[in-house]
């Protein structure tokens, strides 16, 4: 059921990963990734998944996760592959056929272009795994708060980040509980051409709305009754300060990303 | 005792848009009240009573359309106040689910003070402090939505507890917890009390109001009885007349007394119950 | 064999994961048909889970639950039309409601059943007036009306596919004394007149002890005890062990004994319990006074 999705799921933990400053978090993603896409052949991408795999070693998270977190997107990886495969046709062929042609050049591009996607998808969610979301919305919204000069709504951002990432897990449970009660009606959910199926969406997407609505207007009261008024001389709970272990980490990653360049020059794919 | 809430000849009323043309719904017709610093205050009224709008009124979330409402000497009408008042009177609503903002118990309790600029190590000493005041402090890294209702509703009165008020509004706080939750939810409200906060607790449950040292009784808008528990609710024809209960051993003494047996008509305790009974039905035995 | 039965039924949450839970543990039951049962126990004791297996919406780990003699799930094909004998109401029931019109949302279980549009038209009149919506509420928006009426509309919704057995689970929560007491009249009068089988799933003690004659206690994913109300409240300390509220006069007259007050009785109501006074006075020849 939906109760089941992983994506974004955070593993509480006291590794040095988990305690780095989230803002130094999503700098280290970010060159990461740009490791990723300036790395032009394997050994790059060796490079990179070393980098991926000791982090994840470091960060305590079992492997298991790492694979389940690549599990959602099979299909995409798949279905890139397919296209890699049928539609190179440079280099040596090994399979013709009709119009079917593979090349060797084919079969290379498609392993790289997974393996590519595979890492993102897992450096990416060591994130998420080693950041609560609270934390990781803090730091997106100190990262962009330079940017409230000109007005940009940097602390409206992260205050509806934070409430939609509260209330996702109870509307999730209140869908649930809707469906049921509607399946106890007789409402049929599950069979009937694609329109009866959207038709049957609707008694469980009108009370949901309004439920919805009604929290809304309810939580709004309560954050006025415990003085919200924007995000104007607010202080924070927890203070985000970079520690010498935060320039380490920086600093690893930045030679990393060097020998990916270097190892560019040696191994064009 | 010293004047902390003064309601003066209040009136309001909401307007109702979808009518056409709207129409006018009075819901508050004249209310006075005055509340003392430290009193736990019961309020009771069957929906629709105007109580829930009443208390609305004690932290300037509704303002007055004719009479004025004074917290602490100030006027909730004057906005320059506005977050003096609301530091000063917190509010605790029926579903804790649509009042805990945050992800995690302590950033939730933390919420109000960062709201009005705390010093970082002052919000952590007051979060703490709150937390173990309502008995959560060892859930103050968990997830909210993971707790059940009883507590979560105790960290929603932690949240307001952290502003350190003088007075708390809880609006049928109990109404959706299961009994245990709900003993938890009263034992917090009368250690608050004892510590010196002033509680205004609007309920649906006699029995909560029983224990309270005040209960007011509104109907239609006005307050028809104010008084200390006993005088309340011996008088339990008119408190039925307006769709509200009595606890079951004062229903009880009632039904006797109306047998003929000699019972005062104010026992609205279980002990007093059971020291009447227990001499009218000894004597014989 | 009675309207529901259930053999070792059992039901697992998450299998294979670190959050496994057995939410129901063997259970077996046999309600027989015209009953009107009250069902107790804390939260997290079953109560939920149980109810939701016997209209199917959840399928069993283990074991069977039958409905009117049917085996539910037997046969994958039929699962609907045993489903349509048994009507479950959820908690906050209001939360449901999506229709334009109340008509049309009390319309809308019997119309899943496939009935005639006079047979619909029947069925929401009588429900309505049974849960006592006026006849010009029909036409109004579900949403204009006040929180009582709405819950009353709703489990009218319920009402209209005239099941064999009436679940309701906490249908007073957050209501008025008022309120509470008009849906547990309602209740009662509905059981009165169609002879349905109803269970009642509640907190409140007082509610049950004043509706139902039958109460199953479930305790940690078992049934503690399934007996009518005296066999139950007999056992009031047990009951505030595991976190359950007994009546209050029922304390009263539990202490009443404690000190020596000679009677058999088990008191949880105050009519009851005026009654049982009056007698011991009575039968000690003593005036009243």
């Amino acid at each position: 059921m939906i109760k089941d999705i992983t994506i974004g799921q955070f593993f509480p933990g006291k590794s040095i990963i988990h305690r780095l400053d989230p803002r130094i978090k999503l700098l280290l993603t970010v060159i990461y990734i740009v490791m990723l896409f300036t790395a032009s052949g394997f050994t790059g991408l060796l490079a990179a998944s070393l980098y991926m795999l000791a982090a994840f070693i470091i960060s305590g998270i079992p492997i298991k996760m790492m694979l389940k977190s690549i599990k959602p997107i099979l299909p995409i990886i798949i279905f890139t592959g397919i296209l890699n495969l049928f539609f190179i046709s440079s280099g040596d062929p090994l399979v013709e056929w009709h119009f079917i042609k593979i090349t060797d050049d084919g079969v290379r591009t498609m392993i790289f272009m997974a393996a590519r996607i595979i890492l993102l998808i897992c450096g990416t969610s060591l994130l998420t795994y080693t950041t609560s979301p609270i934390t990781l919305t803090d730091a997106i919204e100190r990262i962009l708060s330079p940017l409230k000069v000109i007005k940009f709504p940097a602390h409206e951002i992260a205050m509806m980040m934070t409430i939609a990432l509260r209330f996702i897990p109870t509307l999730i449970e209140e869908t649930d509980k809707i469906m049921s009660a509607q399946k106890a009606r007789g409402a049929d959910m599950e069979s009937g051409n694609l329109i009866h199926r959207a038709k049957a969406l609707i008694p469980i997407l009108i009370p949901l709305f309004v439920s919805a609505f009604r929290r809304a207007e309810e939580l709004a009261l309560a954050m006025e009754c415990r003085c919200y008024h924007g995000g104007e001389g607010r202080t924070r709970l927890k203070q985000l300060k970079t520690a010498p272990r935060d320039y380490v980490a920086v600093v690893i990653t930045l030679i990393f990303l060097a020998a990916v360049i270097v190892l560019n020059m040696f191994s064009p794919i | 005792m010293e004047k902390f809430i003064e309601i003066k000849d209040v009136e309001f009323s909401y307007m109702n848009e979808y009518d056409d043309p709207p129409t006018k719904n009075t819901v508050l017709r004249g209310v006075s009240l005055d509340i003392g610093r430290g009193e736990f205050v019961a309020v009771l009224g069957h929906n629709g009573s105007g109580k829930s709008t009443l208390a609305k009124l004690l932290n300037a979330i509704n303002l007055p359309e004719k009479g004025e409402v004074l917290i602490d000497g100030m006027l909730t009408s004057d906005e320059e106040h506005l977050y003096d008042i609301r530091k000063r009177v917190g509010m605790v609503f029926q579903n804790p689910d649509n009042q805990i903002v945050a992800t995690v118990v302590e950033e939730d309790v933390a919420f109000a003070l960062e709201n009005i600029g705390v010093e970082p190590a002052e919000i952590r000493r007051r979060v703490d402090e709150a937390l173990k005041t309502v008995g959560m402090y060892e859930y103050r890294e968990h997830a909210p939505h993971k707790l059940s209702g009883g507590q979560k509703q105790r960290i929603a009165i932690a949240g307001v507890l952290a502003m350190q008020p003088e007075c708390i509004v809880m609006d049928e706080p109990t109404a959706m917890l299961d009994p245990i939750g709900r003993c938890e939810i009263m034992k917090t409200i009368k250690q608050l009390n004892a510590a010196g906060v002033t509680i205004i607790l609007i309920t649906h449950y006699m029995d909560e109001a029983a224990q309270a040292g005040r209960v007011v009784v509104m109907d239609s808008g006005r307050v028809i009885a104010d008084d200390v528990p006993k005088k309340v609710f011996s008088q339990m024809e008119m408190l039925k007349s307006v769709g509200l209960d009595v606890p079951d051993v004062t229903e009880l003494t009632h039904a006797l007394i109306a047998e003929g047996c000699s019972l005062p008509d104010d026992i609205i305790s279980e002990d007093e119950c059971f020291e009447r009974l227990y001499n009218l039905l000894k004597k014989g035995g | 064999m009675g309207i529901i039965k259930t053999e070792n039924l059992t039901y697992v949450y998450g299998e294979g994961t670190p959050f496994r839970k057995v939410a129901v543990d063997n259970i077996n039951l046999d309600i027989d048909e015209g009953e009107i049962v009250g069902i107790i126990g804390r939260t997290g004791s079953g109560k939920s889970t149980l109810i939701q297996h016997f209209n199917g919406l959840l399928k069993p780990t283990s074991g069977k639950v039958f409905i009117d003699g049917d085996e539910l799930f037997a046969d994958k094909s039929r699962l609907k039309e045993i489903r349509f004998k048994v009507g479950l109401v959820f908690q906050y029931p209001e939360y449901q409601l999506f229709e334009e019109t109340v008509y049309k949302d009390i319309a809308f279980g019997p119309k899943n059943m496939g009935l005639s549009e006079d047979e619909i038209d029947r069925r929401v009149r009588e429900t309505a007036r049974l849960v006592g919506l006026k006849p010009e509420y029909l036409e109004k928006s579900p949403f204009e009306l006040s929180g009582g009426q709405k819950r009353r509309a709703a489990i009218a919704g319920v009402m209209a596919m005239e099941p064999k057995v009436l679940i309701l689970d906490e249908p007073t929560a957050g209501l008025d004394p008022r309120g509470r007491d008009r849906i547990l009249g309602l209740i009662k009068e509905y059981h009165a007149e169609k002879g349905t089988t109803v269970l009642l799933v509640s907190h409140s003690m007082e509610d049950v002890a004043k509706t139902v004659s039958k109460i199953l206690v479930m305790n940690n994913s078992k049934v503690f005890m399934y007996s009518d109300r005296s066999g139950v409240f007999a056992k009031a300390e047990e009951l505030t062990s595991m976190g359950l509220t007994v009546p209050q006069v029922t304390r009263v007259f539990d202490r009443l004994r404690a000190a020596g007050i000679e009677f058999e009785d088990e008191v949880f109501s105050v009519e009851y319990a005026k009654d049982l006074v009056l007698r011991l006075l009575r039968e000690r020849g003593q005036s009243l006074d």
